[in-house]
């Protein structure tokens, strides 16, 4: 009875799309006229034609995830063991950039890495950019600027498992004469580990399907898997193209998530 | 002489040059936070710098010239009133449907153990695992495939944010809800109050701030999604859509006078928050002492 309204949206909204999604990946035909035909050609197609997108969206996800992780770990332990009576001040300081349109947060980058912008500048005069040197419309542009859009989701769940760990256990270490990076390496780092999955997935599955970044701060060359299907639905009208390059993003999503849940669980197992 | 001023002095500046090193390696962490910070904070600080610009030509890149007139004149722009209404109505609407469906999924999915309820907990949790084009797709698809029975706009988007937000309205409602004690809700029934009345005077009370948290978490993803409302809007415009067509273009200061504002109400919210909690806990440390 509670259940029933809600998920009922659910059902509708999003189970039975996905079965349209499906259907729709296996019609052939010219946009308005699809037909139904088990056209599996769809997939492989859709592979051979755009592999290079998907590898990338998959590899640029993969650096924005590591960097999230190295960026956002040591903040989370600050605010986690060292910042006290200011903690959710700096709670609210990480969950900041969502407060702006994500579209105008990316777009800010733009100001800031832009041409003729302070950063592009001072890299000029040290001589490590080139005088023709940019930093927009490069790979290190829209990877940098999904690293920004998407460190909240790794700096959360992080805080979150750095938070409840006891400290009696940290001062049990020092007692038995456990160095600091000891310490950190054999209680902290390990038990921390829930916060370092949570945040690897949700980094990197959004980040994956991402073509905000790629659209504003690269070129062509930097082209990912959502540009594609994006393009596909409302420019090209190539429907049936555009939902087996979705299925594949989300099939090859799955098998990553099994994988590293198994990756993940063995090592829980053997560690 | 000089030699050995110099020789004198030395030590006392290697000192200072330790004690500044160990005052670096023992605050690097806090140093760090703070840089950190600053990372997270820059582009906000550019977007609402940048709102008080007056540009030279279309583009809105180079500083030039202070003024308030973006602020004053911020609907001058053709479109961008309308969307930031359509985005306010879509928010407002789906985030109260989403709160009311969530809460009851969360109630069932907590209080209640029936057939299904792995399944249940697995369908509100996959929306969240998906990346968003595929939702977006998906749902396009459905509206595609329905004969013309439904045209792309203000109310797929509706049903799309609907859809996005009763996921997390689940999740946070849930957290509250395995927290409680239901000792409350046995004492009420046993003073009499029948099911309905236990449930208006106790169990909403003592849930209601977590429905608010999710009400305003729902509300500031409905406000700022981009990727499902693009495949599924048609040719109605939210703010975030009105953005991307104005991009391709030059984009206006009056965006980030947009976008400054929701920042700026959503932060004094936080703030406030933050404040309060301070001040409980203060309050409460004072009770024990």
């Amino acid at each position: 009875m509670l259940l029933a309204p809600g998920m009922l949206w659910l059902a509708i909204f999003f189970l039975v799309p996905m079965g349209f999604l499906g259907y729709q990946s296996l019609q052939s035909g010219i946009f308005p006229n699809f037909h139904f035909t088990w056209q599996f050609a769809n997939f492989s197609s859709a592979i051979s034609g755009y592999h290079t997108q998907l590898v990338r969206s998959f590899f640029y996800a993969g650096i924005a995830t590591v960097a999230c992780l190295v960026l956002a770990y040591p903040l989370a332990y600050w605010i986690a063991f060292r910042a006290g009576p200011w903690r959710n001040l700096f709670l609210l300081f990480i969950v900041a950039p969502f407060f702006v349109t994500y579209l105008v947060r990316t777009l800010a980058w733009l100001n800031i890495l832009g041409d003729e912008g302070p950063i592009v500048r001072i890299l000029k005069d040290v001589h490590i950019l080139g005088p023709n040197g940019r930093l927009l419309a490069t790979t290190f542009a829209v990877v940098a600027g999904i690293t920004y859009n998407f460190f909240p989701f790794m700096a959360l769940p992080l805080y979150v498992s750095l938070e409840q760990i006891d400290a009696r256990l940290l001062e049990a270490a020092k007692d038995l004469y456990a160095s600091p990076t000891k310490a950190f390496l054999r209680v902290t780092l390990p038990l921390s580990a829930p916060g370092i999955v949570a945040g690897t997935l949700l980094t990197f599955i959004p980040a994956a399907g991402d073509f905000i970044n790629a659209y504003f701060l690269g070129t062509p060359n930097q082209t990912m898997i959502g540009n594609v299907i994006q393009a596909k639905f409302l420019e090209s009208l190539d429907y049936p193209t555009a939902a087996s390059l979705s299925f594949i993003l989300m099939g090859t999503i799955m098998v990553m998530l099994l994988v590293y849940a198994w990756i993940v669980g063995t090592e829980k197992l053997t560690g | 002489m000089t030699s050995v001023a110099e020789t004198l002095t030395r030590p006392a500046r290697m000192g200072i040059g330790a004690r500044a090193w160990r005052f670096v390696a023992r605050h690097a962490l806090s140093v760090y936070a703070l840089l950190a910070v600053v990372y997270l904070m820059l582009p906000i600080a550019v977007v609402i710098l940048f709102s008080f610009n007056h540009p030279t030509g279309t583009f809105n890149y180079v500083w030039h010239k202070f003024t308030f007139d973006n602020w004053i004149h911020w609907n001058s722009v053709l479109g961008i009133q309308g969307a930031v209404e359509t985005s306010l109505e879509v928010a407002a609407l789906a985030t109260f449907v989403a709160t009311i469906l969530g809460t009851l999924i969360a109630l069932a999915l907590v209080r209640h153990q029936f057939v299904g309820r792995g399944a249940t907990n697995l369908v509100v949790f996959l929306p969240l695992s998906t990346p968003e084009i595929v939702l977006g797709a998906s749902l396009l698809t459905l509206f595609l495939n329905s004969n013309n029975a439904i045209q792309l706009g203000f109310w797929t988007i509706f049903i799309a944010h609907v859809m996005f937000i009763i996921s997390f309205v689940v999740v946070t409602v849930k957290a509250r809800l395995i927290g409680f004690d239901r000792h409350l809700e046995e004492a009420a029934m046993d003073l009499g109050a029948n099911e309905w009345t236990t449930f208006l005077k106790v169990t909403l009370p003592l849930i209601a701030p977590a429905m608010l948290a999710a009400a305003l978490l729902g509300f500031a993803l409905s406000i700022d999604d981009f990727v499902i409302t693009y495949l599924n809007a048609g040719a109605t415009q939210t703010f975030p859509i009105f953005v991307w067509g104005i991009a391709r273009v030059a984009v206006p200061p009056q965006v980030n006078v947009v976008a400054s504002t929701i920042f700026l109400v959503a932060i004094a919210l936080g703030l406030g928050n933050v404040f309060w909690q301070y001040r409980t806990a203060k309050r409460q440390r004072r009770g024990i002492a």
